[in-house]
């Protein structure tokens, strides 16, 4: 097209300056269907390049031509005006704001007196010395786990508080805290909460047994004998599994919610399961076994699961109360132990022995049974039967065994091996410096459980998934057995059909009796005869 | 973790539990330099750590020039002395895979593993041999970070671009992932040989650039849900967790070029997952 028309014949031109209109409008030609030129877009990639100046313009040339095609589609002018969408970083960021803001409003002498008694522990000074080993979770994150935690010191009345640790979820992750409440304490925030959960449990119950009648009105559905085993009952608030109270939150700054207290039956089905936690609290447990309660009831389970296997504190540091040891009677497990005033510090390289005599675990071992303390099922039975006939028809069943942990404060010398390798792994945080080192203590058995002490301290902590470990791949316990329908007897069964020497045998038999009749009657008439 | 950023970087994955003590980042910032100098790499990756029973493994890679297939591993018990892992062969991974239990920390250490072969002779006798087939841990170690580097390996789309010669490099143009697309699983791919994207028909390749959508993407590993997605604060960070090797951490700053990856676990692989989801 260009070629045929000369751009301007007025103007005297030689062919060279010919050349370059013909080709400059080819460049400026308008692309049919976007409708840029060639032309304005070197031009304003080579504004560009000489503008910003980059290293090893020629590599990254496509690029910045595609970047420049691209920016045509923007519009520089934004149609919404000041209207800045809130990112989820900036919501977050003030919710963690609240955490920073000092409390107002209280006297100074007041704050004073808080402060020496408080239960808030020096969480920064724990971190430092998990930190020399290579364990914890950062500082930054740390301190706004403090300041979370003084948050939960704050609103309710705590006695005990302490950071327990972080277990990852798949959508989103949960903090622990573990405290225990004053005397009284957990006893009146609890009373709202029972009566509203009671006045649940009346509805539920009414509406049950309304179906229940509803189903005998109507046909006789044939009733299973199979009664399920007895209901270990949970163990009270500040005895065994429900010794602490743990209150967990997503994130530090979010609201602090408290894990309701675990029952025998949860423990024992959280061992049969391994399932990865969510991040909800509501989320339902889709398991088999089928788990009883939702993933708030199977947090707390692997709580006091990892807690009892893997609290440790070094020897001597807590020992058992005297006064209390003698009223208690002999041969019960002893539940109870105070801080030893005279404990000295046992030397760092003492406690990185790998005999691990040195470390025992202060928290008590849970039973199969899912108790800490072991529970008599029959007896209770027993006591609770009012119908003396059942009771009398029911065989009795043996006593059973009482299942007996090792004792409180046993040391981890006693520990069963992992899959045939030690149970703990002891460390020494520095081989450089072993003068101010300080010793740790990896969890085998709970990959993710640490513990450090040095001097007069130490401490406990859990950063993981809240499995225990396993060499053999999981496989779900199997489906029991089907029931059988009748007991298998005489009556139910199907005879052998007889031989035929057997029929003839019955037969013969048969023949013999009326005869054998026969003659007897014959007998008889001739008695008659001879009257 | 590129080393020269390794002490600014390692505070990402501190909420996942892997953090370095004063005593470890420093000897890695001294030791990574000096191994970078003498193994002449062009650029050296703190790889992360494998725990063992007595004693753990820290890894490093170099990396020569190409990204994705010229690299070479190394482990050191202490951060200081750097060992040469040998190359994991496809034979070495077979058997080291028969391999339980734990890392001991001891890299001569075997392990055995008993196979035991059933041969049916005459008149139907079946005679049981048992065979041993030893497992040194070095060479255990090396496959189980061949495999993780396989298995899990991830980077954000368009981080890396492919020449036409086939040499994978870092795409300078790589301005970091939107919030938006750092939430799409669709946006992480796979860093090792494209394996389903060859299964892919043409269709589906029709709108792939050649350049850059050159490897796997990671929401179509199965099972599903074997990566835990989260945003951590708010939407200044987004991390990545493998479900499959636990311990496996990716983090990656949405907007900026920023991202890598560690692993912190036992080096075992999660084989239970399929029950846990």
């Amino acid at each position: 097209m260009t070629e045929s028309v000369p751009a301007n014949p007025e103007l005297n031109l030689n062919p060279k300056e010919q050349e370059f209109i013909n080709a400059k409008s080819y460049l400026l030609t308008c692309s049919t269907s976007t409708g840029y030129n060639l032309y304005d877009h070197i031009s304003s990639v080579l504004t560009k390049v000489l503008d910003q100046r980059p290293d090893n313009v020629v590599d990254i040339f496509e690029d910045i031509s595609k970047e420049t095609k691209r920016s045509k589609f923007t519009s520089d002018v934004d149609t919404v005006q000041d209207k800045i969408d809130q990112s989820t970083e900036v919501t977050l960021a003030k919710v963690q704001e609240k955490l920073f803001k000092k409390q107002g409003g209280e006297d100074e002498e007041g704050q004073q007196e808080e402060e020496n008694d408080t239960p808030l522990p020096n969480l920064m000074e724990l971190a430092f010395y998990f930190e020399q080993g290579g364990i914890g979770l950062g500082r930054e994150e740390t301190y706004r786990i403090w300041l979370a935690l003084k948050d939960l010191v704050d609103h309710h009345p705590l006695q005990h508080a302490r950071f327990w640790g972080k277990i990852y979820g798949t959508e989103q992750n949960y903090i622990v805290a573990e405290v225990e409440y004053r005397e009284g304490g957990e006893e009146e925030e609890e009373e709202q909460e029972e009566e509203e959960a009671q006045e649940e449990d009346a509805n539920e119950k009414e509406e049950g047994e309304g179906e229940e009648e509803g189903e005998g009105a109507e046909d006789d559905i044939p009733k299973p004998d199979w009664k399920p085993p007895p209901v270990v009952p949970k163990e009270a608030n500040r005895s065994g599994t429900n010794k602490k109270t743990y209150f967990v939150c997503n994130e530090p700054g979010k609201s602090w919610s408290k894990l309701p207290p675990i029952t025998p039956a949860q423990v024992s089905c959280a061992r049969k399961i391994k399932k990865f936690l969510t991040g909800r609290l509501d989320a339902p447990v889709v398991s088999y076994p089928p788990f009883p309660g939702n993933e708030a009831n199977y947090l707390r389970a692997q709580i006091s699961r990892i807690s009892a296997g893997t609290h440790i504190s070094p020897l001597g540091f807590y020992q058992f109360d005297e006064e209390e040891e003698e009223e208690e009677e002999e041969g019960a497990a002893r539940e109870n132990f105070v801080e030893n005033v005279e404990y000295e510090g046992i030397p760092v390289r003492e406690l990185a022995d790998p005999g691990l005599q040195n470390w025992v675990h202060h928290v008590m071992h849970i039973l199969p049974q899912g108790r800490c303390v072991w529970f008599n099922t029959v007896q209770k039975q027993e006591d609770d039967f009012e119908d003396e006939e059942e009771e009398e028809e029911r065989e009795e069943p043996d006593e059973p065994e009482p299942e007996v942990g090792p004792p409180l404060l046993t040391p981890l010398s006693e520990d069963v091996e992992v899959e045939g390798m030690p149970p703990w792994t002891p460390k020494l945080s520095s081989n450089l410096v072993p003068q101010y080192a300080i010793s740790l203590m990896r969890s085998n058995l709970w990959p993710g459980a640490f513990a450090f002490a040095v001097n007069k301290k130490f401490e406990n902590v859990y950063v993981g998934w809240g499995h225990k470990y396993a060499a053999d791949n999981y496989s779900p316990p199997p489906i029991p057995a089907p029931m059988e329908e009748y007991s298998s007897g005489p009556e139910i069964t199907e005879g052998e059909d007889p031989s035929p020497q057997e029929e003839e045998a019955l037969r013969q038999a048969q023949m013999e009796a009326q005869e054998a009749a026969e003659e007897m009657e014959e007998a008889e008439e001739e008695e008659e005869e001879d009257d | 973790m590129e080393a020269e950023s390794l002490h600014l970087e390692v505070d990402y994955v501190g909420s996942s539990g892997t953090i370095l003590s004063p005593e470890q980042k420093a000897a890695l910032q001294t030791s990574l330099v000096i191994l970078k100098n003498n193994q002449k790499f062009n650029r050296v990756y703190y790889w992360g750590k494998i725990l063992g029973v007595k004693d753990d493994y820290f890894i490093a890679q170099g990396i020569g020039k190409d990204e994705m297939n010229d690299k070479t591993t190394l482990y050191s018990k202490d951060c200081v002395n750097w060992n040469l892992l040998p190359p994991a062969t496809d034979a070495m991974k077979k058997t080291s895979r028969l391999a339980k239990g734990r890392f001991t920390g001891d890299p001569s250490y075997e392990f055995e593993h008993v196979e035991v072969k059933k041969t049916y002779g005459e008149n139907d006798e079946v005679q049981e041999e048992e065979e041993t087939i030893p497992i040194k841990e070095e060479d255990r170690l090396a496959s189980v970070i061949s495999d993780i580097d396989n298995d899990v390996s991830i980077v954000p789309r368009a981080a890396f671009i492919k020449r036409p010669a086939g040499q994978v490099v870092k795409n300078r143009s790589f301005e970091g992932l939107t919030v938006q697309e750092a939430a799409k699983l669709s946006s992480y791919m796979h860093f090792r040989d494209a394996v389903k994207l060859n299964e892919k028909t043409l269709l589906q390749r029709a709108n792939l650039d050649k350049a850059i959508d050159f490897l796997d993407i990671i929401e179509e590993d199965i099972p599903k849900g074997s990566w835990s997605l989260q945003f951590e604060r708010g939407s200044g960070l987004v991390t990545l967790r493998s479900l499959l090797w636990l311990g496996y951490v990716f983090y990656h700053v949405p907007g900026t070029r920023k991202f890598g990856c560690v692993y912190t676990g036992t080096g075992e692989k999660n084989q239970d997952l399929p029950f846990m989801l």
